[in-house]
């Protein structure tokens, strides 16, 4: 315990620090390439370099990874790096090629050009793989009639884990009384479960799951968060996908962004936060009229909500207030708003959707597609 | 995680132990999990129970059947009291091949597939496991369904003074060979599911290996007929089911030979397109 308690702290003290001093957000291209980024020697170390550099850590990194499927094109030109220590959230709309992505990850799909290494090493190199990296791709990809207990002794025996692990997992995830149970009659989140059991089975240094939290309920999203944040706490690297922004908010810690195939933005929550959100104020005041015509200027915009209240862009709420106060408008409520990180992240798919629609011959994965 | 009442409690912290034995992917361990993948699905033990049942209730009722009508004059000659008791095996053959398409084809279906190649990232073990387990159980439970056949409908037959003993030559053989040719039929199943990995396309790919090529080859020139129905493997692989081959069967070690190569060509081919490309 002391040891997982001491591997954890050192890796936090590695890791965070290199994620903190990582602003970088870039549309349409890839992040690693932008010679004007004021970062970059410091990125360089390690995620510029490429497959070949020879690094070890527990890491994932992907190459300029590209793979089509017939003229479809799911993913392009991916480039960045996942670090051990924290959680980071792989984000983008149905479609964006985040399955796609994993599955080349864990060694299923092939690339078409580019490469991917895990700890160093190609998929399906690797002598130990379930000491290497777990994944849940589907958690409903069970034999329906097998019991979990039994899907997950094969998964274990494949590499010679014992069985007392497989008891040990069944009970970190809280399955111990469906054990025995048909694994086909579980609830999703009973599956959710399962999935990540059979990923962390052989206790490995990489965890790829791909829409954990998908479908679950409350209870079942923070164990899950839990976990995830648990195993990058031992040091692992964990890397999470999801189609919404608000299930990761609060899981990871670092965000790497895609849509259509290509890299949105690769950063930390708070600098995704900071960069992509700028805050509005809410204002509700005795003459919502009045206040607007006096607060909208060049620089500062003013839509009416909804529910009465007028969203100031481009103002603090001391200056709303003041301008409030100095036309002797009575102010009834006065709040600053950040953007949630949903509308970020929507705004930053739908500009690079628009973006390369508008410029990239290339014909893009439709959505909804099969990646 | 279960507490002295013995109430079940799920943990909320997440936490799970480490795990620092040695690791290692191996042959043998792939079979151990194959065989444990196996022996937890239903499609196994209906399958099996089928192939049971239709070797010895189909040999003993035709056994029946037959010493209810015996031969008359010349068709003494070509009886073959030890085929009428193993008669069953042309229908359980279909069960133990749709047994062998469903024991690779449902973990495609399901998508297990891709969890089963990220443990083994180099794949083969996973075909070649679950080539040696299947295989060695429908020997398992072939073999002695084949003597109980035998047996049950020798005994019917002897009261027409129609049987034959299991010393007779190429009695054993016969008895043996039922159970080897069905072990192979459940390999073309293995194998058609493997390459077409998908659960009616496989058990319809069989059916048609089985028994539409023979119907195909019917249709041919009468010259050419018997020369190519004899290769085609069930034709094949019967021969060494039988007794007394007619003129139109291969000789029975010869014809389990070509039954053994189809089957070595449809692994070859499943191999290579499991081992290359997507999961």
């Amino acid at each position: 315990m002391a040891a997982i308690l001491l591997e954890a702290v050192r890796a936090a003290e590695v890791m965070t620090p290199t994620y903190k001093d990582i602003p970088r957000i870039c549309i349409g291209q890839s992040c690693a390439q932008r010679p004007e980024n004021p970062t970059k020697v410091r990125l360089s170390t390690t995620a510029t370099q490429g497959p070949c550099d020879g690094s070890v850590g527990a890491m994932i990194e992907i190459h300029e990874l590209t793979k089509n499927y017939g003229s479809t094109t799911a993913v392009a030109d991916l480039t960045f790096t996942v670090r051990p220590g924290v959680v980071t959230g792989f984000l983008g709309p149905n479609g964006a090629g985040k399955s796609t992505t994993m599955r080349m990850i864990l060694g299923l799909d092939e690339p078409t050009s580019g490469s991917v290494l895990v700890n160093g090493h190609a998929p399906r190199s690797y002598a130990a793989p379930l000491h290497e990296i777990g994944g849940m791709l589907d958690p409903r990809a069970v034999h329906p009639s097998r019991s979990a207990y039994h899907h997950l002794l094969a998964i274990a025996q494949t590499s010679g884990i014992r069985k007392a692990r497989v008891d040990e997992v069944i009970d970190a995830v809280g399955l111990r009384s469906v054990a025995s149970r048909r694994a086909g009659k579980f609830s999703l989140g009973m599956s959710q479960r399962l999935g990540i059991a059979a990923a962390v089975l052989g206790d490995p240094a990489t965890v790829v799951l791909d829409e954990p939290v998908n479908g679950l309920d409350v209870e079942g999203i923070r164990w899950i968060r839990g976990m995830l944040q648990g195993l990058a706490a031992e040091g692992k690297t964990v890397f999470v996908s999801s189609h919404l922004m608000s299930e990761i908010a609060q899981t990871a810690t670092h965000l790497i962004v895609i849509g259509r195939g290509r890299l949105i933005a690769d950063t930390s929550m708070d600098n995704f936060m900071a960069t992509g959100a700028p805050t509005t104020v809410r204002v509700r005041s005795s003459d919502q009229d009045a206040l607007a015509r006096m607060l909208r200027s060049p620089r500062v915009t003013v839509t009416l909500a909804a529910d009465g209240a007028l969203t100031v862009g481009g103002a603090s709420a001391g200056q709303v207030g003041a301008v409030a106060a100095a036309a002797g408008i009575t102010v009834l409520e006065l709040a600053t708003e950040h953007a949630s990180l949903e509308d970020v992240f929507v705004g930053l798919t739908q500009d690079a959707v628009d973006y390369r629609a508008a410029s990239t011959p290339r014909r893009q994965c439709p959505e909804g597609a099969k990646q | 995680m279960t507490d002295t009442t013995g109430q079940v409690t799920i943990p909320v912290t997440g936490a799970l132990p480490r795990y620092q034995l040695p690791q290692r992917v191996s042959q043998v361990r792939v079979m151990r999990a194959e065989w444990t993948k196996l022996r937890t699905q239903p499609s196994t033990y209906w399958a099996l129970l089928a192939a049971v049942v239709l070797v010895v209730g189909f040999g003993i009722g035709y056994s029946l059947l037959r010493v209810a009508r015996p031969p008359h004059g010349a068709a003494i000659a070509s009886f073959d009291p030890a085929a009428i008791s193993l008669s069953g095996v042309q229908l359980a053959q279909i069960a133990v091949g749709v047994l062998g398409v469903l024991l690779i084809t449902n973990e495609y279906a399901t998508g297990l597939i891709r969890t089963t190649f990220a443990a083994i990232p180099r794949r083969l073990p996973v075909l070649w496991g679950k080539a040696v387990l299947l295989p060695a159980v429908i020997i398992a439970v072939g073999l002695p369904a084949a003597f109980a056949a035998f047996a049950g409908g020798q005994s019917i037959l002897s009261r027409k003074h129609l049987s034959v003993p299991l010393s007779q030559p190429g009695a054993a053989r016969a008895v043996i060979g039922c159970a080897l040719f069905l072990a192979g039929v459940g390999l073309l199943g293995l194998g058609l599911g493997a390459v077409i990995r998908n659960a009616a396309g496989g058990i319809a790919a069989l059916f048609g290996l089985l028994y539409g090529l023979p119907l195909a080859a019917a249709l041919l020139p009468s010259s050419m007929a018997a020369d190519v129905t004899r290769y085609l493997p069930a034709s094949a692989g019967q021969a060494v089911t039988t007794v007394k081959p007619d003129q139109t069967m291969l000789q029975p070690w010869t014809g389990f030979g070509v039954l053994c190569a189809y089957v070595a060509v449809l692994l070859a081919i499943s191999a290579v397109r499991m081992r290359r490309g997507d999961a």
